[in-house]
């Protein structure tokens, strides 16, 4: 079984859009909804692409700012200016 | 005219360009003098450059987004505080809940603000000394983000005003101190894998996430904020651990076992701090979001096995304390409360014995451990109390010479058992609560035997408050600990009868009736 | 051998050398199977301290609170110092029953494992 990559959110507004993008790009997503935050695991590896979350908020997005909303991570990170990383290579 | 429009530099390059290519190595002083303490721990580092940032925040993109946050955070905590929030938690037991965690942790956090400080200072690369300074400021905010979310509950509950001075005193403050002194006693390497990696990657979780969620459960926004805004750094805190683990690993095969043993001794250092805080989740929040249980399986079973799968590859083995703890997961919490209840006098903080549906709830979470050996006992106390004879114990504990937890644990393999394990060391006895403890003492036995223990300091006659007089005929060292930790005798004692019951109640009817 | 690195010299005296105890020595106290007093407790007293006061003042102090302990069969009762069983002689000192600073001395009183049999 595949080691989980996660990201956890606060919940509000820009994060619903996030979870929604990584979603739609990260096939076995498993989004679990918890008081005041959403944790959204992925087997081996999750990407969050710039383009996607543009996509679903309807704006520019630097991904930097999900910095704002974020609560952790698990797995090793590659930040670029259009994707944001996590993964266990195991 | 046709413009060759360069393009425009991707992120790494522009941290790259920000950071360490503004670096030099110095030719006046040889590099080893100027950072003195990279080579004394037996870590080798061969090439600094191989160091890669994991996230990549110029200032100008820092302060834009820390700007933010702490923007929001002020207006969360004005909102909380102009809507008399306190009067909207679940019930007032919760508020004990806050002066027990915001009473340990923000000291800790300056400490890890220091700590960060220090072995920024002494990174000889530039990647690493750059993330351990930003690291530095956010330990700062942190500690400061708390200690105002303090303010308000301070202003009508009692206990939670002489965090300060109580830090390097109170005995069951002892045991974090005692961890973030032991890291930032140790050299600059094992510092990052203390706090970098065993606390703020493996453990970190356990300590925020379903707390902070509990506190969002309880109604507390104030603290839910804080402690949100807190993890957001806390995510690039975690990638800073992490690189330092690998970098170490890839730059030398002979730093394996040096960081092997690092990662064993703090992963259980940080697990026994943790107990307490698994103890606020399962006794101290009403309305509980999470066992500790379920906590440490997501985050430290499943996590950490993602985690040392991952590492592997470089040779590195699940810590040594891995199976004991998931042994100790159903057992720690429930020692933890009995301890702090059985000392109505020595807490600044209300305790109580959990409602019948909260028992319930403790069957339900615990069906291995908590009806056989804590149900008992627990409404033991309970008809004790309603009888007028609530257990108080006035004894001093014994304490581990390495963690400082108070001596409570399972023997491994049985529960009924104590686990006492001792060593001699220069004609003199120390006692431990684990064989990881034992093990942590023997290989730095000349650190663990100035170990601070409050119950020893007290009947050393060095716990006094000003004006006693050591030479009167009635003098017992140690007899007036609760004014040397200047303890509010209002903040003590069972919360059946105390005044945050009294105040909560009047106060919540005044907000609700005419 | 000591794992210990250090920048310099490093030799610190122990926190609780007897000598820091003004003629006392340290003492814990636990009875076996009965965790509800959590942990062991600790006191400081002279090595000429009769047995029989730790038994009938401070451990009476502390753990009559137990119902267990109304109930036991001193004749049946065992003691170990650390992991080695002995037999404490209730008129001799500490010292003279060869117990010496922070020693841990644990009372078993079998057939008595506190609250329901819980242990605590």
């Amino acid at each position: 079984m595949a080691s989980h990559a996660f990201i956890a959110f606060q919940k509000n507004e820009e994060s619903r859009c996030i979870v929604e993008a990584i979603v739609e790009d990260n096939p076995g997503a498993i989004v679990s909804d918890q008081p005041a935050m959403v944790k959204v695991d992925v087997p081996g590896q999750l990407v969050i692409r710039r383009a996607t979350v543009e996509d679903k908020m309807g704006r520019a997005f630097d991904l930097q700012e999900l910095q704002l909303h974020l609560i952790t991570i698990s797995g090793h990170l590659d930040e670029t200016d259009d994707e944001f990383t996590l993964s266990w290579n195991a | 005219m046709d413009m060759k429009v360069a393009k425009k530099l991707g992120l790494k390059e522009r941290y790259t360009l920000m950071t360490r290519d503004l670096a030099w190595d110095t030719t006046y002083q040889p590099m080893d003098k100027v950072f003195p303490q990279t080579r004394y721990e037996g870590i080798k580092i061969h090439d600094w450059d191989k160091w890669e940032d994991p996230f990549r925040l110029t200032m100008d993109a820092y302060w834009k987004y820390q700007a933010e946050k702490e923007r929001k955070l002020y207006a969360i905590l004005d909102a909380f505080n102009q809507n008399n929030g306190h009067l909207t938690v679940t019930d007032a037991r919760y508020m004990n809940v806050l002066k027990l965690f915001l009473g340990s942790t923000p000291p800790l956090e300056l400490m890890a603000a220091r700590g960060f400080s220090m072995m920024g200072r002494q990174m000889a690369g530039a990647g690493p000394r750059v993330a351990c300074q930003m690291q530095a400021v956010d330990e700062y905010r942190h500690f400061q983000t708390q200690i105002h979310s303090i303010s308000n509950y301070n202003k009508y509950y009692h206990g939670m005003d002489e965090f300060a001075h109580q830090q390097s005193r109170m005995w069951y403050l002892s045991d974090g101190k005692s961890f973030f002194d032991d890291a930032i006693t140790a050299g600059p390497f094992e510092f990052m894998v203390a706090i970098g990696f065993a606390f703020e990657y493996v453990l970190t979780n356990i300590l925020f996430v379903p707390f902070i969620s509990g506190a969002a459960y309880n109604g507390d926004m104030a603290a839910m904020t804080v402690g949100f805004s807190a993890q957001s750094d806390e995510a690039r805190h975690m990638t800073l651990g992490l690189e330092c683990i690998k970098f170490m690993l890839e730059q030398d095969p002979d730093n394996l076992p040096i960081v092997q043993r690092w990662i064993d001794k703090w992963t259980w250092r940080g697990t026994r701090k943790l107990a307490s805080v698994g103890m606020m989740m399962d006794y101290m929040l009403p309305k509980r979001i999470m066992s500790f249980k379920e906590a440490w399986e997501i985050y430290f079973e499943q996590n950490g096995a993602a985690l040392f799968t991952d590492l592997a590859r470089y040779g590195i083995t699940i810590p040594k304390c891995f199976a004991q703890t998931i042994e100790e997961k159903e057992h720690v919490t429930h020692q933890s409360w009995i301890g702090f209840y059985m000392k109505p006098d020595a807490t600044p903080f209300h305790t109580w014995i959990p409602s019948p549906d909260e028992m319930d709830w403790l069957s339900e979470k615990y069906p291995n451990t908590f009806d056989q050996y804590y149900r008992p006992v627990l409404e033991y106390f309970d008809q004790q109390e309603k009888a007028g004879n609530r257990f108080n114990n006035q004894t001093q504990p014994m304490n581990c010479q390495v963690c400082v937890s108070t001596i409570k644990f399972n023997e491994p393999g049985d529960p009924m058992e104590m686990c006492f394990r001792e060593t001699e060391y220069q004609g003199e006895k120390y006692h431990f609560c684990s064989d990881h403890c034992q093990e942590i003492f023997e290989n730095e036995p000349e650190k663990y035997v100035q170990t601070f223990i409050s119950s020893h300091q007290g009947l050393q006659g060095n716990c006094e408050p000003e004006g006693t007089d050591v030479n009167a005929p009635d003098y017992r060292p140690g007899a007036r600990m609760r004014e040397y930790w200047r303890m509010d005798p209002r903040a003590s004692g069972d919360f059946n009868g105390s005044e945050d019951q009294k105040n909560f109640a009047q106060w919540r009817d005044q907000a609700t009736k005419n | 051998m000591t794992l210990l690195k250090t920048l310099a010299d490093y030799d610190f005296p122990s926190r609780d050398a007897l000598e820091n105890y003004q003629g006392r020595q340290l003492l814990y106290i636990n009875w076996e199977k009965h965790r509800m007093f959590s942990r062991p407790f600790v006191l400081a007293l002279p090595p000429d301290t009769p047995f029989a006061q730790i038994i009938d003042q401070h451990m009476a102090g502390c753990f009559s609170y137990h119902p267990d302990w109304a109930q036991i069969d001193w004749h049946s009762v065992q003691w170990l110092n650390g992991r080695t069983p002995f037999t404490p002689d209730r008129d001799k000192s500490l010292r003279d029953n060869g117990i010496g600073h922070k020693d841990l001395i644990r009372l078993i009183t079998p057939g008595l494992n506190g609250i329901a049999g819980s242990g605590y």
